[in-house]
C-alpha cells in the first residue's frame, strides 16, 4: 500500500482544534473564518454541532457542506474542527443495518429523535454494546501485516465476518484469545519490534473517499448470476463489473434494481437509495427480511446493508452516501467476499455535486454540472472489479449497477453520456415497453454488455457447450423482427412471405416467453441459467421444427394451429418445469411428423 | 427588536440589507415601508456582512428609506383543529372574514423528512369512484399521485370528484382535504370554493388560496403551509388526509424566477438545479408513520407546458412521486370524460392495495387485460388510418371494439358518478365478452372460469 495514503489518513489524528466562526449561510453551504482545517476533514457548525465536510479552502476561508438543514444558524456562531476526515465505522453490526448517507443507523436516529429527522443528532454507525464471540485464525507468534485476516465472527447467520489487520500495523501476534468481545475491545495485540504495541479491536475507521488498497486486479471472467433471463442470457454483468441502468421514470428501474439486489449470486448485496422515494425503501425495508436466498434458505438481509438517504433529505449527505456504501463493500470484498452494489440512482448523486457546486459559484460545465462530474463518476466506477485482496487469496469482488434516472429519457444527458464510458453494460429501460407492460422493460436493441466474450468458457462449461451460439440465433431473429415490424406497420402482416411470418411468430415467442419475466410471479422471479437455456432451447426447437414443416410445404396457418408449444408458458411458471418442458418437446416432434395434407 | 436602515440594493424580490447584527438563516423578515405598509420576507444568505431577504409580497414600494426587522425564527405555521371548514391565503392569513385562528401549535413550515425506517407501507385501497384511477391506476392511503394534465383539461373537475368520492371501503372515516392553491385564476378558485359550500365538504376542509394576481414568492410558501397543516392534522391528531396541491407549475413557475434573480446558475430550461431536491421537500411530505393512526396523500396536479411531459416539471415530479395520472387531450376532444389515459398512467403502489380481502381477487389480472387489450386496440387504430378496416383480421377487429368501448363505457363516467370497485371490475368482464376466452391471455384459467362465465350468462 502506499506510503503516501498511510500518512493521509493516519497523520490527522493530531491537529490542531483551534476554533473558527461562521462567515456566511447559503442553504446547504457554509463559510467559515479562521478555521485550521484541511480539505475534506470534518467539521462541527454551530452551536447545535451540525457536521459537515470542508470542500474548499480559499485563503482565510473555508467553505463547509453541512450533512444537515442550517436553518437558524448565525454568522459569528463556532465552528470546531474533529480533525478526521469523513469516515465509517467497520466491523462486525453493518450487515441487516439501514443507514443514511452519513452511516448514522436510522433505528438509532428514531430513537433519539422521533419520526421525523431533526438535526444535531450524533450517532456511531456500530453497535458498541453488543459482543461477538470471536474465534482467532492465526496463532501467537506470528507475523502479520495489513490486511490478513485474524480470525472471525459470525456477523449472520449465513456470513461470517473476517476481522482484518488493519493499515497501520504489522509484526508479530503478541496475544490473542477467543472470546466475547464488543466491537471496542480489543482481540488481538501486535509487536511491531522497538516497544511498539498495536491492539488490534473488531472495528476499524476508514475515510470514504479513498479506496481501499488490493494487491491485484483480475479480469472478470465469472458471471454475476441475477436469475433475471434478460441479463444473464444478453447481457450478462461479471463479477467485478460495472452496469449502468438509465431508464425514464416508470420504465421500471427501481423494480429492476430491487430484482437484483435480491436475487443476484453475490454474498453482500449493499444497496444505496440516493435521493429516491421514502416509500420506496420502507418497501425494501418491509420486504427484504421475509425475502428467502435461494442459496442459503435464510433470510435476504443476512446479506443486505442498506443505504437510505431519500430525496428529502440533506443533499450533502446524499452527496456522501455513494462513498459511504462503495466503502462498506470494498470492506467485505477485502474478506474475500463478491459483493454487488446497488445504487439508486447515481443521478441524484450527480445532482447533488450540482448543486452544491453551484452553491460554491463554480464555473458550470454542460446542464450545469460540475466540470469535475466525469472524473468524480469514473473514479466511483473504478472502484468495482474482481481482486485479490491484500490478506487472503480467495478473491472478491465489487460489481456495481448503477441506476441513471435521465432527464425526460433523454439518453443524451451529461451523467448518462458520461457513466457509458465507463461502465461496460447497458441496460436500456424503455418507457414504451414498460407501457405495454413487457417487464423487465430492458430494450434489447438498444442495450449491450461487453462481456459476452469475457464470459463463454463460463457459459460453456458451466450451462451448456452451445449456449453462445443459441443465444446469438436468438438476438438475430429479435433484430430480424424489428425490420420485419417496420414492413408490417405498412401493409399488415398477412402480405408478408410465411417464412418471414414465422419468424414473427418464434420472435414473439423469444420475447414473450424469456425476455418477459414475472417478477411478482413466485417461480419466474428468480430463473436459474440451466432453465433460461431449457427455454432457449425449446424455442429453438420449434424454430426448426416449424421451419422444416415449411419447406415441407406446409402453411404457416396450419403450423400456428398446433397446440404444444402453448404449454411453454404455463411450464416457465412451474416449479416442475424440467419435466414440462421435456414433455412439451417430444409432444411437439409428435405433432409436427403427424401434419398432414 | 432592532430595526435597520441600511438596505444597499433591491432586485426583482431581493432586498439586500448591509451592516447587521448575526442574522440566522432563514428567519424570517418584517419590513416597514415608509408608507406604514408591512411586508414579509425570509432570508435567503446571511453573512458577516450582507444579508439576502427575499420578499414574499413583491418588492413594489420598497425603498432604501425602508426598515427592515429580523424576527428571529423561521417561518412558522400556528396549527390548530379550528382550521377546518377555513380559508385562508397563500401566507396563512384567513381570509373568509372570520376571526384569527388561534394556534394550539406553531410548527415550522419545512417540516422534516420523516424517517424513512418510520414509515409504514402504504396498502388501504382508496375507492375514488373514478373507474380508470380504481381499476387500473389504484390509489392507496399515503401515496402521492399527480394528475399530470394540460391547459385546458378538467383536471380540476377531476381533483374535486377524487376529493368529493374518496373512501377507504369498509371505513366510516371521511377525508379532511387540504386544498392549496397556487397561482390559480379567481374564476378557478370561485369554482372550486362554489363546489365545496354546495357539497359540504368545506367544513371537512381547510383552503390555503394564493392567486394568480398574488405575489409569486407567496407560492414558494403556500405548499409548505398546507402540507404542515396536513402533518399536524395526520399524525398528532390521527386523521385521514388529503392534499390537493393545484397548480405545481406555477409552484415552478415561481422557483424560477426568485432563482433568476438570484443570478443562480440555470439548469435545464432556466429551472434551478435544485428543482428536484425542492420538490422532494413537497412531494415526500406524503405518507404514513408506525404507530400513528392518520395518514397522508398527495395529489398534485400541474400542466404540462405544451402538453410536454418530458418537460422538467413533469419529469422531476415523475421521478419523485409514486405513479402518475396523465389526462390526453385526444379523449377530451372526443367528449369523454374524465379524459384519462390509462397507457401512460401508473400507480406504483398499486399491487400493495388490491387483490383479495383489500378489493377482489381478480383485481391484477382483470387491470392487466384491460391494459394489455386496450394498448393493443389503439396500436390497431395506426393501422386502420392505413390499410382501412376491412384488411384486419377478425381478432383485430375485436380489439379495435374492445378499444372503443373501453372508451365509451369504461373511461367515460359522469362527474357525479361513484362507481364501487366491484361495479368497476365488473364492467371490465361485461367488456372482455367482446373476445373469446382463449384470448384473455392476461388472466388465469381460474379466474376465467369464475367472472367469464357470469358475464356470458347475462348475455
Amino acid at each position: 500500500m502506499a506510503n503516501n495514503t498511510k500518512k493521509q489518513i493516519f497523520s490527522m489524528n493530531k491537529v490542531n482544534r483551534e476554533n473558527g466562526k461562521i462567515f456566511r449561510i447559503a442553504g446547504p453551504v457554509v463559510i467559515a473564518q479562521n478555521l485550521q482545517a484541511r480539505m475534506y476533514d470534518v467539521v462541527r457548525v454551530g452551536n447545535e454541532k451540525l457536521m459537515g465536510e470542508v470542500i474548499q479552502i480559499e485563503g482565510e476561508k473555508v467553505t463547509i457542506q453541512v450533512y444537515e438543514d442550517t436553518s437558524g444558524i448565525k454568522p459569528g456562531e463556532p465552528v470546531t474542527n474533529t480533525g478526521l476526515p469523513l469516515s465509517v465505522e467497520l466491523g462486525p453490526g453493518l450487515l441487516t443495518s439501514i443507514y443514511d448517507g452519513i452511516q448514522r443507523p436510522l433505528q438509532v436516529l428514531q430513537k433519539e429523535m422521533g419520526d421525523f429527522i431533526k438535526r444535531g443528532v450524533d450517532a456511531p454507525g456500530l453497535d458498541h454494546k453488543k459482543k461477538w464471540e470471536f474465534k482467532p485464525l492465526i496463532k501467537v507468534g506470528q507475523q502479520v501485516k495489513h490486511g490478513d485476516i485474524i480470525g472471525e465472527v459470525e456477523e449472520t447467520p449465513t456470513i461470517n465476518h473476517r476481522v482484518l489487520v488493519p493499515a497501520d500495523v504489522s509484526g508479530k501476534v503478541k496475544e490473542i484469545k477467543a472470546g466475547k468481545y464488543t466491537v471496542d475491545e480489543t482481540v488481538c495485540i501486535v509487536d511491531s519490534g522497538q516497544d511498539n504495541l498495536h491492539k488490534i479491536q473488531l472495528m476499524q475507521r476508514w475515510p470514504v473517499r479513498i479506496p481501499r488498497k488490493s494487491r491485484k486486479k483480475l479480469s472478470p471472467s465469472i458471471p454475476l448470476i441475477t436469475g433475471q433471463r434478460v441479463f444473464d442470457v444478453f447481457f450478462p454483468l461479471a463479477k467485478g463489473g460495472v452496469a449502468a441502468i438509465p431508464g425514464p421514470f416508470g420504465a421500471g428501474k427501481t423494480v429492476s434494481q430491487q430484482q437484483l439486489a435480491k436475487w443476484s449470486d453475490a454474498d453482500i448485496v449493499v444497496y444505496i437509495g440516493c435521493g429516491e422515494r421514502g416509500n420506496e425503501m420502507t418497501e425494501v425495508l418491509t420486504e427484504f427480511p421475509h425475502m428467502i436466498d435461494p442459496k442459503t434458505g435464510k433470510s435476504l438481509m443476512n446479506r443486505t446493508v442498506l443505504i437510505a438517504n431519500t430525496s428529502n433529505m440533506p443533499v450533502a449527505a446524499r452527496e456522501a452516501s455513494v462513498y459511504t456504501g462503495i466503502t462498506i463493500a470494498e470492506y467485505y470484498r477485502d474478506m474475500g467476499y463478491n459483493v454487488a452494489l446497488m445504487a439508486d440512482s447515481t443521478s441524484r448523486w450527480a445532482e447533488a455535486m450540482r448543486e452544491i457546486s453551484s452553491r460554491l459559484e463554480e464555473m458550470p460545465g454542460e446542464e450545469g454540472y460540475p466540470a469535475y462530474l466525469s472524473t468524480k463518476l469514473a473514479q466511483f466506477y473504478e472502484r468495482a472489479g474482481r481482486v485479490i485482496p491484500l490478506g487472503t487469496d480467495e478473491t472478491g469482488s465489487i460489481s456495481i449497477i448503477g441506476a441513471v434516472s435521465p432527464p425526460g429519457g433523454d439518453f443524451s444527458e451529461p451523467v448518462t453520456q458520461n457513466t457509458l464510458r465507463v461502465t461496460k453494460c447497458f441496460w436500456a429501460l424503455d418507457a414504451k415497453l414498460a407501457q405495454r407492460r413487457h417487464f423487465p422493460s430492458i430494450n434489447w436493441l438498444t442495450s449491450y454488455s461487453l462481456y459476452p466474450e469475457t464470459l463463454a468458457p463460463w457459459f460453456t462449461e458451466h450451462i451448456a457447450p452451445d449456449w453462445t451460439d443459441s443465444v446469438r440465433t436468438c438476438m438475430i431473429i429479435l433484430q430480424e423482427e424489428e425490420k420485419l415490424l417496420e414492413i408490417v406497420q405498412l401493409v399488415g402482416s398477412d402480405s408478408l412471405p410465411e417464412k418471414q411470418q414465422l419468424t414473427l411468430e418464434v420472435a414473439r415467442m423469444i420475447r414473450e416467453l424469456i425476455l418477459q419475466q414475472n417478477a411478482y410471479n413466485e417461480v419466474d422471479t428468480y430463473c436459474e441459467p440451466k432453465k433460461s437455456y431449457m427455454l432457449i432451447k425449446i424455442v429453438l426447437k420449434y424454430s426448426e421444427l416449424a421451419n422444416k414443416a415449411l419447406e415441407r410445404g406446409f402453411k404457416v396457418a396450419e403450423i400456428l394451429k398446433l397446440k404444444a408449444k402453448d404449454g411453454i408458458a404455463e411450464a416457465k411458471f412451474n416449479k416442475d418445469h424440467k419435466k414440462m418442458l421435456n414433455d412439451i418437446k417430444k409432444e411437439m416432434e409428435k405433432e409436427f411428423s403427424n401434419l398432414k395434407r | 427588536m432592532k430595526e435597520y436602515k441600511t438596505i444597499t440594493q433591491i432586485a426583482g424580490p431581493l432586498v439586500f440589507v448591509e451592516k447587521t447584527d448575526p442574522i440566522g438563516y432563514g428567519e424570517l423578515v418584517q419590513l416597514k415601508l415608509p408608507d406604514g405598509t408591512i411586508k414579509n420576507g425570509q432570508v435567503l444568505d446571511t453573512s458577516d456582512n450582507l444579508v439576502v431577504v427575499q420578499v414574499f409580497e413583491g418588492t413594489s414600494g420598497i425603498d432604501r428609506e425602508s426598515r427592515v426587522k429580523f424576527l428571529g425564527e423561521t417561518i412558522k405555521l400556528g396549527v390548530s383543529k379550528e382550521m377546518l371548514g377555513r380559508i385562508l391565503n397563500g401566507a396563512g392569513k384567513p381570509i373568509d372574514g372570520g376571526p384569527e385562528i388561534i394556534p394550539e401549535k406553531r410548527i415550522d413550515i419545512n417540516g422534516a423528512a420523516i424517517n424513512p425506517y418510520s414509515r409504514a407501507s402504504p396498502a388501504d385501497f382508496i375507492q375514488t369512484g373514478v373507474s380508470t384511477i380504481d381499476a387500473t391506476n389504484t390509489l392507496v392511503r399515503g401515496q402521492k399521485l399527480p394528475i399530470f394534465s394540460g391547459s385546458g383539461l378538467p383536471h380540476n373537475e377531476i381533483a374535486l370528484q377524487i376529493a368529493r368520492q374518496a373512501k377507504v371501503v369498509g371505513q366510516d372515516v371521511n377525508f379532511v382535504v387540504i386544498f392549496a392553491a397556487m397561482g390559480i385564476t379567481n374564476e378557478e378558485a370561485q369554482y372550486f370554493m362554489r363546489d365545496f359550500e354546495q357539497t359540504g365538504a368545506l367544513e371537512r376542509s381547510v383552503v390555503f388560496l394564493n392567486l394568480a394576481d398574488d405575489p409569486a414568492v407567496e407560492r414558494l410558501v403556500t405548499p409548505r403551509m398546507a402540507l404542515t397543516t396536513a402533518e399536524y392534522l395526520a399524525f398528532e391528531k390521527d386523521m385521514h388526509v388529503l392534499v390537493i396541491l393545484t397548480d405545481m407549475t406555477n409552484y415552478c413557475e415561481s422557483l424560477r424566477e426568485i432563482g433568476a434573480a438570484r443570478e443562480e446558475i440555470p439548469g435545464r430550461r432556466g429551472y434551478p438545479g435544485y428543482m428536484y431536491t425542492d420538490l422532494a421537500m413537497i412531494y415526500e411530505r406524503a405518507g404514513m408513520i408506525k404507530g400513528k393512526k392518520g395518514s397522508i396523500t398527495q395529489i398534485p396536479i400541474l400542466t404540462m407546458i405544451g402538453d410536454d411531459i418530458t418537460h422538467p416539471i413533469p419529469d422531476l415530479t415523475g421521478y419523485i412521486t409514486e405513479g402518475q395520472i396523465v389526462l390526453n387531450r385526444e379523449l377530451h376532444r372526443k367528449g369523454i370524460y374524465p379524459p384519462i389515459d390509462v397507457l401512460p398512467s401508473l400507480s406504483r403502489l398499486m399491487n400493495l392495495g388490491i387483490g383479495k380481502g383489500k378489493t377482489r381477487e381478480d383485481h391484477k389480472n382483470t387491470s392487466d387485460q384491460l391494459y394489455a387489450g386496450y394498448a393493443e386496440g389503439r396500436d390497431l387504430r395506426g393501422l386502420v388510418a392505413i390499410v382501412g378496416e376491412e384488411a384486419l383480421s377478425e381478432r383485430d377487429k375485436r380489439f379495435l371494439k374492445f378499444a372503443a368501448e373501453f372508451e365509451n363505457k369504461f373511461v367515460r363516467q359522469k362527474r357525479d358518478e361513484d362507481r364501487s370497485i366491484t361495479e368497476t371490475l365488473t364492467l371490465g368482464w361485461k367488456l372482455f365478452t367482446i373476445f373469446p376466452k382463449n384470448e384473455l391471455t392476461r388472466i388465469s384459467g381460474e379466474l376465467k372460469e369464475k367472472y367469464y362465465k357470469e358475464e356470458k350468462m347475462k348475455i
